[in-house]
């Protein structure tokens, strides 16, 4: 089963990349021309996919620190799994957002010329240093498990991990201990770190004063919330398919561990939503009533209905309540069914993160603008072009078959961990 | 009602002196403002059409259309026009987010943008409460013919620096853009186009900061209001409504 479900990945991957590249050929031939986005909803399905992918990797950051901070032994054999995840999903991400700059070769101008009231400027900090972060606590994780397999796995793996093993040699009790220690330094430098960023990109949002959908508090936390709901419920999923076990028992148990976490992630998650959903229906000012309206019965109605809250909410909540809840001996689906649900809350997570981009942008800041002058870009409504969901494919597809032959190449999980099914 | 008096053929002559005068002075002591008069607007758009002219701007950028606002209901209808340019803001929302300094409040009040620096994030588009940037994506108004003409390549003058349209992809394509009040036309000496231009002599430049301007005396009209006053961006721009 676990290899039917891993070769339909591969497959996805392979093919979503493959036709993905299209979308970017158009991308870097005709620029932003073949984009729905424009002046007046400057921001579309790119900038969804940017927050997606990075409360994504927030989220699986922030659960590997669970096992290298706050050190909890049952998750022991999944932080590097968390970590790589972690890491795939902040390369999309990055990619995502590089994708939607009008001058993608001028990137660097954010650090070159930063400038510490933008919010966007911060997050070009708060990347890097987590990038660094993240490829060095990954280094640290694996070298060991490098080490070991460049000494004994077959020679074309074992000279790759020779190499990133960068000459290290040391496996010693000591070393190892060194390893532990630095790891938790990293992981407790990278807590903050991944909070700052990812409260800062719904920050990003919040400080926007002249988009009151956007304008609220209330942003920061909910991103982080989001993020650690989507993160936890994708690692969750991955750990199933790809994590160790060999001791089912053990696998069980994790699985139900995190469900538990998921479960109460999204519930929180979804008190938040409502939080904002009745207050901002309170309100009488259309900027603030608008998206919200647009979201419950627009035209995209069942962007939030059906894909979030049905799917993303409800189905996956029974099937926790069912599964992860309930104390006693697992029967041998259990494993399988929340991984199944969690995967649900991840995949349709996208719905969320569209749902706050888009709305906030229809309501025009002057009434009537879009009937003073007319052109490509000058509307008040969005749909995402064929070539924006292309490359948004190819961005995913790129992060997926990043962590597929990562997986494949890395000693992330090792084999005897592993069983192969 | 003559809100001061002052004849038709008069006003220009005095904003130019007015500007001529401004430009003795140094930079900071200069505040460049435009006043719009809703009373004499007959939105005829001659301001946006000679816009798009003098800044050669390409099909999806506008920097100043005209608004318009129905009054009443049948038989009693009216209307009324808010032509929209850049509110020039004394506390700029746009300054504030741009995570390159590619934009900035200049000396004299002008917002400008470093088309070179921009990195076309458009962090400044969706900040801004007036919608006054828009999106070059790099459109020409003869694509799909078989040429593209070449006055459509002429370069534009924003900023006092020549700005070919040279292809699909060099700034100013990829950035935001918004009006400049005509800054490179101002500091000869000149009036913004869309003031040149006005049949209706409905708008009105000058430097808030001399008091003998004709600017400073409308300012001071029981009528001036600025447009989303409660966003508490300070705008330069003042209409007289
Ligand atoms: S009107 Fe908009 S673009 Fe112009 S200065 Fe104010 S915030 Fe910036
Ligand atoms: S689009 Fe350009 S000017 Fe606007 S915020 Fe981004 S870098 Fe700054």
């Amino acid at each position: 089963m676990k290899r039917f479900i891993k070769s339909i990945v591969w497959l996805l991957a392979v093919i979503g990349f493959g036709v993905g590249i299209y979308g970017m050929y158009l991308r870097f031939t005709t620029g932003h021309r073949l984009a729905d986005y424009g002046s007046y909803i400057p921001w579309g399905l790119w900038v969804a996919f940017y927050i997606y992918f990075i409360g994504l990797s927030a989220g699986s950051f922030l659960l590997s620190t669970l096992v290298y901070v706050a050190r909890i032994e049952r998750l022991e054999k999944i932080g590097k799994l968390a970590l790589f995840t972690a890491f795939g999903c902040l390369v999309a991400a990055l990619l995502s957002i590089w994708m939607d700059l009008g001058h993608m070769f001028r990137v660097g101008n954010v650090l070159l010329h930063m400038n510490l009231n933008s919010m966007m400027s911060w997050m070009g900090i708060l990347y890097s240093s987590y990038f660094a972060i993240i490829l060095v606590e990954l280094w640290f994780a694996l070298r060991v498990d490098l080490i070991e397999t460049a000494q004994t796995g077959n020679s074309g793996s074992a000279a790759f991990a020779k190499f990133l093993s960068f000459g290290s040699t040391d496996t010693s009790k000591e070393a190892k201990a060194r390893d532990h220690a630095r790891l938790r330094v990293l992981g407790t430098i990278g807590v903050p770190l991944a909070i700052a960023f990812h409260g800062g990109v719904g920050a990003l949002f919040g400080v926007v004063q002249a988009r009151p959908h956007w304008n609220s508090g209330l942003m920061p936390i909910a991103f982080l919330i989001g993020a650690l709901a989507s993160g936890g419920a994708l690692l969750t999923a991955v750990v199933y398919i790809w994590g160790p076990d060999k001791n089912k028992q053990q696998l069980n148990e994790i699985m139900k561990f995190l469900g538990k976490i998921v479960l109460a992630l999204i519930l929180f998650d979804f008190l938040l939503e409502i939080a904002e959903f009745l207050v901002g229906l309170y309100s009488l000012a259309p900027a603030e009533r608008l998206p919200l309206e647009a979201i419950l019965h627009g035209p995209y109605w069942y962007v939030f209905w059906i894909v979030h809250f049905l799917i993303g909410v409800v189905v996956p909540v029974i099937i926790l309540f069912a599964r992860a809840v309930p104390k006693g001996q697992p029967d041998k689906y259990v494993g399988g069914s929340i991984a199944f649900a969690c995967l649900l809350v991840a995949v349709t997570f996208i719905a969320v993160r569209f749902n706050i981009v888009i709305p906030a942008q229809i309501n025009p800041e002057i009434p009537g603008l879009e009937y003073a002058f007319g052109g490509p870009g000058l509307k008040f409504t969005y749909l995402p072009s064929i070539m924006e969901w292309l490359v948004a494919a190819w961005v995913t597809c790129f992060g997926v078959l990043l962590f597929l032959v990562g997986e494949k190449i890395l000693p992330i999980v090792k084999d005897d961990n592993r069983e192969v099914a | 009602m003559a809100l001061i008096d002052i004849k038709p053929h008069e006003i220009r002559k005095r904003m130019i002196d007015d500007i001529r005068r401004a430009l003795q002075k140094p930079i900071q002591d200069r505040r460049w403002v435009m006043v719009i008069d809703q009373e004499k607007c007959v939105g005829c758009t001659a301001c946006t059409t000679s816009c798009v002219a003098e800044n050669h701007l390409p099909p999806g950028v506008v920097y100043r259309p005209v608004v318009e606002e129905e009054h009443g209901n049948y038989p009693n209808v009216r209307k009324s026009f808010l032509p929209r340019p850049c509110m020039q803001c004394d506390d700029p929302p746009c300054v504030k987010v741009c995570p390159a300094h590619a934009t900035w409040k200049r000396m004299d009040g002008i917002i400008e943008i470093n088309y070179k620096r921009c990195i076309g994030c458009r962090y400044c588009i969706s900040a801004c409460p007036y919608s006054a940037r828009t999106f070059d994506m790099g459109y020409f108004y003869t694509d799909n013919t078989p040429e593209i003409m070449q006055y459509e390549r002429e370069p534009n003058f924003e900023y006092g620096k020549a700005w070919p349209r040279k292809d699909r992809e060099s700034s100013p394509v990829g950035n935001a853009r918004k009006c400049t009040y005509c800054i490179h036309k101002v500091e000869k000496g000149m009036l913004p186009a869309c003031v040149s231009t006005c049949i209706g002599d409905a708008t009105y430049f000058g430097d808030a900061n001399d008091p003998k301007s004709l600017i400073a005396e409308l300012l001071a009209s029981p009528r001036a209001r600025k447009l989303r006053e409660e966003e508490g961006t300070e705008p330069a721009t003042t209409y007289l409504v």
